[in-house]
């Protein structure tokens, strides 16, 4: 499979306290997560950074953009006019931007309001899985040791939203050819990215972004979904994002950013979601003229429309007049996909994709151990079944979707550890891709066949060598140097050997 | 569609059935020493714990 990783915000609060500063909360946790990993940690290197850099080629002035679309801002040096990446270890760190890189290649840090973990690059939609569910664990690690350090309590979240109209992102990146056209790739991505909801959509209660209607959803994130295409991905959210910072030699090839995914506690959801959307890429990148007869007429309500409609048979208007509900059209690129399997690997995901596709068009619920809004529905609809009113003329009724019961199921279903997502799948009702042995080994250790196994065997051999590490850098800091930092540039995201690092890795101290 | 769905699971929770629980026959699967612990935790303090649970934006 291509290149892919996915970063996941989780939410974070404080039992005890509502009113705790989310961003210090998240700082702190950063800290625990270094103390967990022990010397085993490194700085982020923000060299590679270029948040303002647009897919369509042209850069947004500086001053135009939104503050939080500053993401370099950290080492960005006004007078120079660059990015100033060379500050000795050492130096001040602001606890605002606070990072890990761990040895299992994974960045742990504060983003915004909200602790993120950005697994490393992956190769299969398999280790997606497991290195997303690797951060997970590690977010309740560090979790472990904020309890201890700080005597205090706190909870995190793999969810979207906050149903006061706060949304925070899971977003997916996928590696894709520089010389594809980008209008194309958005074009012919978007169906994809619009139906791919009824298999991967996480549930939720409340309709509208401030959960202003009563109802239940398919996607978490299908309501924050404002343009087609666009740069921002904190305010007028796009299905198509167009950051251009590709993390890999820009001649070559592109890193297309998906926002527009929902965190999922289930495993089977993030597999479907990063294996299917890489398959379909590769349509793209064939320029399969199929995908033209997919195209909609109107994207952006028909992710509203799609996540709102359980029964799963709303019709989706298409640019050619006919009109197709959302199963229609994941069934037409299921067959598409079929041409551009290449690996036993992407059979299986293909036979999960036609699978559960089946299981959706027969009885939704039938689908309950991979689906994940599906047993999210299903536990509501018990939770409402066991509280209904009955009447004295026999008539019964339902739990009001407006009940806060409802509500706060859906929040507490994807708390770490001990939220309802966790408790179903520990009785045995969720489908498992890993082991719990594998997922305690992929904390500590990174993917082999992509560069992420230079940063992580660099971090978890050498730590006392690097300074910093990025996603496509490694800053190395060496007595033998004389003061100066060495940077070294990790620009093919396949290459899982370097001879420097691997050198330096293996030599003992 | 239907709200609920007995889940095709085989039955593999040996916990004896609530008492009084005037349910149907279908409520006695695996999930519902889950929808117990639920049902009570939802009890006391849903309303409050939803009001509180608020995060800023991300991306």
């Amino acid at each position: 499979m291509r290149i892919a990783g996915i970063e996941t915000e989780y939410g974070i609060a404080d039992p005890n306290n509502p009113q705790a500063n989310p961003i210090l909360m998240s700082s702190r946790l950063v800290e625990a997560c270094r103390t967990w990993a022990g010397e085993n940690t490194a700085r982020w290197d923000y060299g590679g950074e270029d948040p303002l850099q647009d897919q369509r080629g042209h850069r947004r002035e500086r001053a135009q953009a939104h503050p939080s679309m500053l993401t370099d801002e950290a080492e960005f040096d006004e007078n120079v006019g660059a990015v100033s990446l060379r500050k000795r270890r050492g130096s001040w760190e602001d606890p605002a931007h606070l990072n890990a890189v761990l040895p299992n290649g994974s960045r742990f840090y504060v983003d915004h309001a909200h602790p993120e973990y950005s697994g490393p690059e992956v190769r299969a939609a398999r280790d997606a899985v497991v290195w997303d569910t690797a951060g997970d664990a590690i977010a309740l690690a560090a979790l472990a040791q904020y309890r201890e350090t700080e005597g205090l309590d706190l909870a995190l979240y793999k969810n979207n939203v906050d149903g006061k109209g706060a949304s925070y992102g899971t977003h997916e990146n996928f590696l894709v050819r520089r010389d594809l056209d980008f209008d194309q790739l958005g074009r012919w991505l978007t169906p994809h990215l619009v139906t791919r909801q009824v298999l991967v959509g996480a549930g939720r209660v409340g309709l509208g972004q401030r959960g202003e209607g009563a109802g239940f959803q398919i996607s978490q994130r299908a309501d924050y979904m404002e343009a087609e295409v666009g740069l921002e991905t904190t305010l007028r959210r796009p299905i198509i994002n167009t950051r251009d910072e590709p993390h890999a030699e820009r001649s070559r090839w592109r890193r297309l950013h998906v926002i527009i995914g929902d965190a999922n506690c289930f495993e089977m959801a993030t597999f479907l979601k990063i294996g299917t959307t890489a398959l379909v890429l590769s349509a793209i990148e064939a320029e399969d003229e199929r995908l033209d007869s997919l195209v909609l007429a109107d994207a952006v309500p028909a992710v509203q429309t799609v996540s709102h409609d359980i029964t799963l048979r709303a019709a989706i208007p298409l640019e050619s007049g006919e009109q197709a509900t959302a199963l229609e059209v994941q069934r037409a690129l299921l067959a598409i996909c079929r041409d551009y399997a290449e690996d036993a690997a992407d059979h299986t995901l293909l036979a999960h994709w036609e699978r559960i596709l089946d299981a959706l068009s027969i009885d939704p619920f039938s689908a309950a151990r991979d689906v994940e809004w599906v047993a999210k529905l299903a536990l509501l609809g018990r939770l409402r079944e066991r509280n209904a009113t009955r009447h004295d003329d026999g008539s019964t009724e339902l739990l009001e979707w407006s009940d806060a019961r409802l509500a706060a199921l859906d929040v507490q279903w994807s708390r770490l550890g001990d939220g309802w997502a966790a408790k179903l799948t520990a009785a045995g009702q969720v489908s498992r891709l890993t082991d719990d042995m594998e997922v305690a080994e992929a904390m500590k250790r990174a993917p082999r066949d992509t560069r992420a196994a230079l940063r992580g065997r660099l971090i978890a051999a050498r730590p006392d060598l690097v300074d910093a590490a990025g996603w496509s850098s490694v800053v190395i800091d060496r007595d033998t140097d004389h003061g100066n930092l060495e940077v070294i540039h990790l620009d093919d995201p396949h290459a899982s050997t370097h001879p420097l690092i691997d050198a330096l890795a293996t030599q003992t101290l | 569609m239907p709200q609920t769905h007995a889940s095709g699971q085989p039955y593999e929770d040996d916990a004896p059935e609530p008492a009084a629980a005037p349910a149907k026959a279908e409520n006695t699967d695996a999930l519902d020493s889950l929808l117990d612990e639920i049902d009570d935790s939802l009890q006391v303090n849903a309303e409050q714990f939803v009001r509180s649970f608020v995060q800023k934006g991300g991306q």
